[in-house]
């Protein structure tokens, strides 16, 4: 079974958004997500400072299987994008809601937040 | 959608935490816990495949050892009995109909390995090439079941289940044993560059050879592979894979297994003559392995660029080298190019291939 924390939000394309309560989101790919995907072996993430609409790719993901598209949950401006991944992008398998985070976002619209699946809703998406 | 066939061993993965996915029509493990990981405890200490699903054929009669060297590019009157033969098998054109392994046993019984895709195909094209011999072909597929175990600590592990003595059984060389109590064609052979076995048993002995395996494992650090990894070893060995660097359109010499084609011994075969045209004449394409210093996998069919950034050929093979922690590849592309600067873009980067002689990784001598 797929960890799905109740304090996050979570996007239909298997993305999380925490809050962290200054206007600004960190972003990351769920526990189901990493499992599906199988071994991380490559994270490619925007630069610092691109803004992003909701929906926009964000990067890639890749594992020994395949190659995955990552999507922005919301808009905002990129504050930072998590470097410790380019050496070891197995992180995300580890520890995808903790050290294996992508992007820090400041967000364009601070109720956009609201409008992504809780951890019920996502649990349900899953089955 | 067919019912995927499955090995004897497919409740044992199960209840190991297999991830079971479709190959070639059969239900396998592709991994357990992690390809990386499955692939480096194979060349740190061992690894235990299930590869039941490979095809098993006996071939015997008085024309035996005649058939096989008409129907092989390797030189099977080169065999004895115990010892293990690896041979492509061609089409008159030259490309390959499958790769496989011959078994001798005796002077008019011999036993081949073939690939699970390819063992209804086999099994036709070898009777129809038998036609004009005094041979007996029977698929024995669904009677065997087959564990690799590999790893530099392979030998010490199925040693310990055994009274046979292992050492004497050299590389590419086969023994009757018993190990664990089940009756075991035990071939040093196997598809990771590492020293190792395959077991050859009756299918109803595997899930009682497999746990004893695995058991005798634990203590040397044997992990249960899947086939994720026995792929990327095989890549980063160097070892083709039928239906990739080999195929009905790509010939042994064109994949650089030139060794396994013997043009003189002595005997015509399947694929001689078009095989001595491309010799002679020079192959007008060529299967190149290649490194990046990227940790971008650069998969199957990427086109290979040229300096000009023109396509001039494509990737047969791609993947992360779990020990060189940095993409690796095999490619086709034109005899001409295979010496000047190559390259792939992965979503918008360019990256040079830097062709290398296999093994990636230097392999231990068995």
């Amino acid at each position: 079974m797929s960890t799905i924390p109740a304090e996050l939000r979570y996007a239909k394309s298997h993305e999380w958004v925490r809050a962290e309560g200054d206007g600004t989101v960190t972003i990351g790919i769920t526990d189901y997500a990493q499992n599906s995907l199988g071994d991380i072996t490559y994270v490619q993430a925007a630069k610092v400072g691109a803004v992003l609409k909701a929906g926009d790719t964000f990067g890639v993901v890749e594992s020994v299987k395949a190659a995955s598209d990552l999507y922005a949950p919301v808009a905002g401006t990129v504050l930072a994008v998590n470097a410790a991944l380019d050496a070891a992008p197995e992180t995300v398998n580890r520890d995808p809601y903790g050290d294996g985070w992508m992007l820090r976002l400041k967000l364009a619209d601070p109720g956009s937040v609201a409008s992504l699946l809780d951890a019920a809703a996502y649990g349900q998406l899953l089955g | 959608m067919s019912e995927l066939q499955r090995t004897p061993l497919r409740d044992f993965h199960a209840a190991h935490g297999a991830r079971l996915v479709d190959f070639a029509g059969w239900e396998m493990p592709v991994q357990y816990r992690s390809i990386l990981e499955e692939h480096k405890a194979v060349r740190r200490t061992a690894g235990l495949f299930d590869v039941s699903h490979m095809g098993e054929v006996d071939v015997q009669g008085p024309a035996a050892g005649r058939f096989l060297n008409h129907l092989v590019t390797n030189d099977v009157a080169k065999l004895f009995p115990g010892r293990v033969l690896y041979s492509p098998m061609c089409q008159p054109d030259g490309g390959v109909v499958d790769d496989l392994l011959v078994y001798m046993r005796g002077a008019e019984d011999y036993f081949l390995c073939i690939n699970a895709g390819n063992i209804a195909k086999d099994l036709a094209w070898i009777r129809a090439q038998a036609a004009a011999f005094d041979v007996k072909i029977t698929d024995r597929s669904a009677d065997y079941a087959l564990l690799a175990v590999q790893g530099p600590k392979a030998a010490e592990i199925v040693q310990s289940l055994t009274g046979a003595k292992l050492g004497l059984v050299k590389y590419y060389h086969f023994s009757e044993a018993t190990v664990a109590g089940v009756h075991c064609l035990a071939s040093r052979t196997g598809y990771t560059g590492e020293d190792g076995f395959e077991l050859y048993h009756a299918a109803a002995d595997a899930p009682a050879l497999a746990e004893a395996l695995l058991a005798a494992g634990l203590p040397h650090g044997l992990e249960l592979a899947g086939l994720g990894a026995r792929d990327s070893l095989r890549l980063e060995a160097g070892y083709p894979l039928y239906g990739h660097e080999i195929t009905a359109e790509i010939s042994p010499l064109t994949a650089g297994l030139g060794w396994t084609v013997k043009l003189d011994k002595g005997a015509d075969f399947v694929g001689r003559a078009a095989l001595l045209a491309e010799k002679t004449q020079g192959g007008a394409r060529r299967v190149v392995f290649f490194r990046t210093g990227d940790r971008r996998i650069v998969r199957a069919d990427t086109p290979v660029l040229d300096a000009a950034g023109a396509p001039v050929g494509r990737v047969l093979s791609g993947t992360l080298s779990p020990i060189l922690n940095e993409a690796i590849g095999s490619a086709l592309v034109p005899a001409a190019a295979a010496a000047a600067p190559l390259a792939v873009d992965i979503r918008g980067t360019k990256l040079p291939l830097q062709v290398v002689k296999p093994p990636f990784v230097p392999l231990k001598k068995v």
